[in-house]
């Protein structure tokens, strides 16, 4: 009797994790490479929502399924324009520590409708829940004002994106969304999250990395810019010398 | 046909840019200036970060100036002492010039002093030219001869200690003139990325008062030099040149000087001159219609 409310409470766990669904998430590229054709790329998040007993439960309300994908976090500073003597200069500023670079949030019903606020700030859903980590201690209108301007200004370039129905959801089972990654977007390790949600709970989470990266050329060119700008400069001045001397060479010809 | 750049971090079209070079260029060709007061602003506008736009325009105009300082060399229009001094000057500007980028690149307000400077340069030099232009061209039109103006240089200027020949320039003046005046278009130089030819040239002749033969040949070896070496400062302080942008300007650049140097010939120069004011102001009143007018983009990012 003693033994078996034992193996009951062991048991207990490893029951009710059989209970809860399990996501089984992958993206098209878990590396995408900027070469120097790079225009943007269009990145397929897909995967499956296995069941216990693989079968999808009847009568309860169908799940929802979120995805999110983050770019590198930067530590940023946000300036505000404003009209001082008639001319529109940088005034107030706004440091934030962890702003993400890049972030992308499709879901398969308005995401409003599919969790609570409290929820939304925990997983970071929703381009109104970003944690920006604000480092200095305006008053919160203020902090709102810079926040809503920082998500305009970076949904504006493409940066930002929130596509509520782009997830497609198949038999209750087949996932998959496509995300638009702008030819602007910053390299480094990016993060796809898949968020399985019903009733407002969050029931599975999976995560994929994908790297973003400049290739070839690209890549030589932007580390030889940063690292040995002596070498690089001189290389741009013998270019123009050239290209401009070749010209004028022709030009004599004719 | 579409290209990343690198440095910039974002794709173009190269077709434009090439054509946007080849635009400049040919002003470039017929004015006898190095175009770059309207690459960058031109760049800023197609959506290139501007201090890459600044960075990169420089090597555009040393590529544009590189045949003329060679034709001007051929027929003797470069006084060597004149433009070495120059050139001293533009060096020492552009380091003095990339500290102050730096500093008002931390205080957040470069890209309202680059707007600014700018518009009084532009206005006032454009409006200068568009005068002395229009009035030539009223006394042709009459029919008298263009008064022979007495060249002479500036009481300032003869004030100066240390005097010196310059022989091609026929001048016996102080060193520190020149000295100056190439400082002023070397640090114009790292802020904005122009080669300063269009101050350079009215300086020469109604401060310094140089033989006009040599003026603008001499101002183009200035040019040269110090966009070569804004070039390097900007590539070792800002790391900001592309050199896959400047590849493209340049192949439209030195294309379109050379198709430009002959248009030139046909053309009376005082329309030239007229016609060149009028785009250097045209240029002004747009970039101060931007800073005037509620931009697009309130709020600006930098990475801290």
């Amino acid at each position: 009797m003693r033994a078996r409310a034992a193996l009951l409470v062991v048991a207990a766990p490893l029951a009710m994790g059989q209970a809860k669904p399990v996501l089984v998430p992958d993206v098209s590229q878990r590396a995408i490479d900027i070469a120097y054709s790079f225009t943007g790329a269009d990145l397929l998040l897909f995967g499956a929502i296995l069941y216990p007993g693989g079968r999808v439960p009847v009568g309860e309300k169908p799940a929802d399924i979120v995805v999110v994908v983050k770019g590198p976090t930067q530590s940023i500073l946000l300036r505000e324009k404003e009209k001082v003597a008639g001319i529109w200069v940088n005034a107030a500023s706004a440091r934030y520590r962890s702003a993400p670079s890049f972030y992308a949030i499709a879901s398969s019903r308005p995401i409003a409708d599919i969790v609570d606020d409290r929820a939304r700030a925990i997983y970071e859903l929703g381009l109104d829940s970003l944690q920006l980590s604000p480092v200095s201690t305006a008053a919160p209108d203020v902090q709102q004002r810079f926040g809503r301007g920082l998500v305009d200004l970076k949904s504006r370039a493409g940066l930002y994106l929130e596509n509520p129905r782009a997830v497609e959801i198949t038999d209750s089972v087949l996932y998959r969304a496509r995300v638009t990654i702008p030819a602007r977007v910053p390299v480094g390790r990016f993060t796809a999250e898949t968020f399985l949600i019903r009733d407002g709970r969050v029931l599975a989470a999976a995560v994929r990395d994908i790297d973003i990266r400049k290739s070839g050329f690209e890549r030589f060119v932007a580390r030889a810019a940063e690292r040995a700008g002596l070498l690089y400069g001189a290389v741009a001045v013998v270019l123009s010398v050239g290209l401009g001397w070749i010209a004028g060479a022709v030009a004599r010809r004719f | 046909m579409d290209l990343y750049l690198p440095v910039a971090n974002l794709s173009v079209n190269a077709l434009v840019i090439v054509l946007l070079g080849g635009g400049v260029g040919l002003l470039s060709g017929m004015f006898g200036v190095g175009g770059g007061f309207l690459t960058t602003p031109l760049l800023i506008v197609y959506g290139i970060p501007p201090t890459v736009a600044a960075a990169s325009s420089a090597s555009q105009v040393t590529g544009a100036s590189v045949s003329g300082v060679f034709a001007h060399v051929r027929r003797g229009g470069v006084d060597f002492k004149m433009g070495g001094v120059l050139v001293a000057g533009g060096v020492l500007g552009t380091f003095a010039g990339a500290w102050i980028f730096k500093l008002l690149q931390a205080l957040g307000q470069i890209d309202t002093v680059i707007a600014i400077v700018y518009v009084v340069m532009l206005g006032s030099i454009g409006g200068l030219m568009a005068r002395e232009a229009l009035s030539a061209i009223v006394r042709s039109r009459r029919g008298h001869a263009p008064r022979a103006a007495k060249r002479r240089h500036h009481p300032l200027v003869a004030a100066l200690p240390f005097r010196t020949r310059f022989y091609a320039s026929g001048l016996y003046i102080s060193p520190l003139a020149p000295l100056l005046l190439g400082f002023v278009t070397g640090v114009l130089t790292i802020l904005l990325g122009i080669g300063g030819g269009f101050i350079l040239v009215p300086a020469m002749i109604y401060l310094i008062g140089m033989a006009t033969g040599v003026v603008v040949g001499t101002s183009l070896f200035q040019t040269l030099f110090v966009t070569a070496v804004a070039t390097m400062v900007h590539a070792t302080t800002t790391h900001a040149v592309d050199i896959v942008l400047a590849g493209l300007l340049l192949v439209g650049s030195v294309t379109g000087a050379q198709i430009g140097a002959r248009l030139a010939n046909r053309i009376r120069p005082e329309y030239l001159r007229l016609a060149l004011a009028l785009m250097v102001l045209a240029v002004g009143v747009r970039i101060l219609l931007g800073l005037v007018w509620r931009p697009e983009e309130i709020f600006s990012v930098t990475l801290s």
